[in-house]
């Protein structure tokens, strides 16, 4: 932590130059330390708040925290829905921002972007464990992907949420146990999601966000 | 996290299916669910953008300034950070988003602030500038609505519930203003009422042990934790790296937190981690 970092930080102003991984910015929660985090690893970025932004990135990241059903109709308010969904670049859902790649949410019984056939789930009060799921899980790799390029099976994440994506054989990229076993990260052709909240998960977490700008 | 390249290989696969099979049902679950880490929190007190107890780091360039000690303690393997805020002045509220913002781009780890949230712009104010949960305390007493305001604009994720309790002749009374003021509110009722408003966590400090380095209130937590379903943080009495063992084996709340046996260097959190592991306590490494 030199003060030249400090320096580096004030500097790094949203260019219109190098931009690469597009921030979709559709007001669902704050997103201070995701971009502090991409910072950090000196990944270049940029906000997108209208479609007409969403071409000149090379591939997105769709953060969100809060309420899926809410967050969906900002999403859908945003008129980005259909640039989402038609992309080829590669595009990585954090949070909620991952579980709305799914059909279904069963908070607000929301109807979300279905980019992979899979269901957002509350975590079941008789598997007697605590909700919000809050704190480091192990997460474990279920497919040789390069989003976890360099990390160890076994890493902990930070996670905190009520919600989870139910595990799949198919899609589950990397599976966490809390309870229940659920999708610590998802994959479908170039959507990626990851639960837990990478720019809040150490050097591993950095490490995902690293791999995903180099996707 | 080393840099050894992650074998993906194929046996890995059926091992996660027979996994899934052999998961036991639900009522059969074990207290302590599988993956899900104890966390060790430092906390640390700031006044006027400083932090105020000493701190005893031998590589410390300035021990006063929190953002290089929240880095310090993330690289020893802290699983968050608690800041306690007791600027007294009118510009606390500025004070406090500067050190949130100066956390969040420096530090990877999460973290919660807290002192003198009163009302929801507070709190907004801080989220946007990056802190991960906010925590409140006497405002939740004198205005218990708030919990409720906080968790429907925010999420109760983002709301920390901080309770200062004191036994009065055999009861469990909630204190207010850092133990000083006692109610005649029961510590443990207060907690589920706080939880039924939306409360996402609990941090629970015994002003009895506070400052005893006798270990944590064992008892008291136990009865708390056995009781709720939100996650509960102990603190008030860590001693000794036993006294943390002890806290999570017999009560298994989620976490627990300290300042001076961190700051001082007494309890090196590395060491502290390992002992844990040892016991087959769950920790991040």
């Amino acid at each position: 932590m030199a003060e030249e970092s400090n320096l580096q930080y004030q500097n790094s102003v949203q260019t219109d130059e190098g931009k690469k991984t597009g921030i979709i910015s559709y007001g669902a929660g704050n997103i201070f330390s995701l971009t502090a985090a991409l910072e950090r690893q000196n990944i270049p970025f940029g906000m997108i708040y209208s479609p007409e932004e969403f071409d000149q990135y090379d591939r997105y990241i769709i953060p969100g925290v809060g309420h899926a059903g809410a967050a969906m109709q900002k999403l859908e308010e945003s008129r980005m829905i259909e640039k989402i969904k038609s992309t080829s670049k590669p595009v990585l859902g954090i949070c909620v921002g991952m579980q709305l790649l799914t059909d279904f949410s069963e908070e607000g019984n929301a109807h979300l972007l279905s980019i992979a056939p899979l269901r957002t789930r509350h975590f079941d009060e008789t598997l007697q464990i605590k909700v919000p799921h809050t704190g480091w899980n192990k997460v474990c790799s279920q497919f040789e992907n390069e989003l976890f390029n360099d990390i160890k099976d076994g890493t902990y994440f930070y996670f905190v949420h009520s919600y989870f994506i139910e595990f799949n054989p198919t899609f589950t990229l990397a599976f966490a146990d809390y309870g229940v076993k659920f999708s610590a990260a998802l994959k479908k052709n170039n959507f990626y999601g990851v639960q837990f909240h990478p720019e809040k998960s150490g050097e591993a977490g950095e490490k995902i966000l690293k791999n995903f700008s180099e996707l | 996290m080393t840099n050894h390249s992650y074998n993906y290989n194929q046996s890995a696969a059926p091992q996660a299916s027979e996994r899934e099979n052999d998961l036991p049902q639900a009522d059969h679950f074990p207290a302590i669910s599988g993956g899900l880490a104890k966390r060790i929190i430092p906390c640390l007190d700031v006044k006027d953008g400083r932090t105020v107890k000493g701190v005893n780091f031998v590589d410390l360039r300035d021990a006063g300034d929190p953002v290089e000690l929240a880095w310090q303690y993330s690289q020893q393997g802290a699983d968050e950070l608690v800041f306690l805020d007791i600027t007294a002045t009118h510009e606390r509220r500025k004070t406090m988003v500067e050190l949130v913002k100066a956390v969040a781009r420096q530090v990877n780890i999460p973290f919660t602030i807290g002192g003198g949230i009163n009302e929801i712009a507070d709190a907004d104010i801080l989220l946007n500038a990056g802190a991960d949960k906010i925590s409140i305390n006497s405002a939740a007493v004198r205005s218990p609505e708030l919990v409720n305001e906080l968790a429907n604009a925010f999420g109760k994720q983002f709301v920390v519930v901080a309770v200062d309790t004191k036994n009065i002749n055999g009861k469990n009374l909630v204190h207010l203003n850092g133990g000083r003021i006692p109610t005649d509110i029961e510590t443990k009722k207060w907690i589920k009422e706080v939880e039924e408003r939306g409360a996402g966590e609990i941090l629970l400090t015994s002003m009895d042990h506070d400052g005893t380095k006798g270990g944590f209130d064992n008892t008291l937590l136990k009865k708390i934790n056995d009781s709720i379903s939100i996650p509960l943080i102990a603190s008030g009495g860590a001693g000794s790296e036993q006294h943390f063992i002890d806290v999570f084996k017999l009560t298994n709340v989620d976490a627990a937190l300290a300042a001076s046996v961190f700051h001082y260097g007494e309890i090196l959190i590395p060491d502290l981690k390992a002992k844990l592991k040892k016991e087959n306590i769950e920790v991040r490494f």
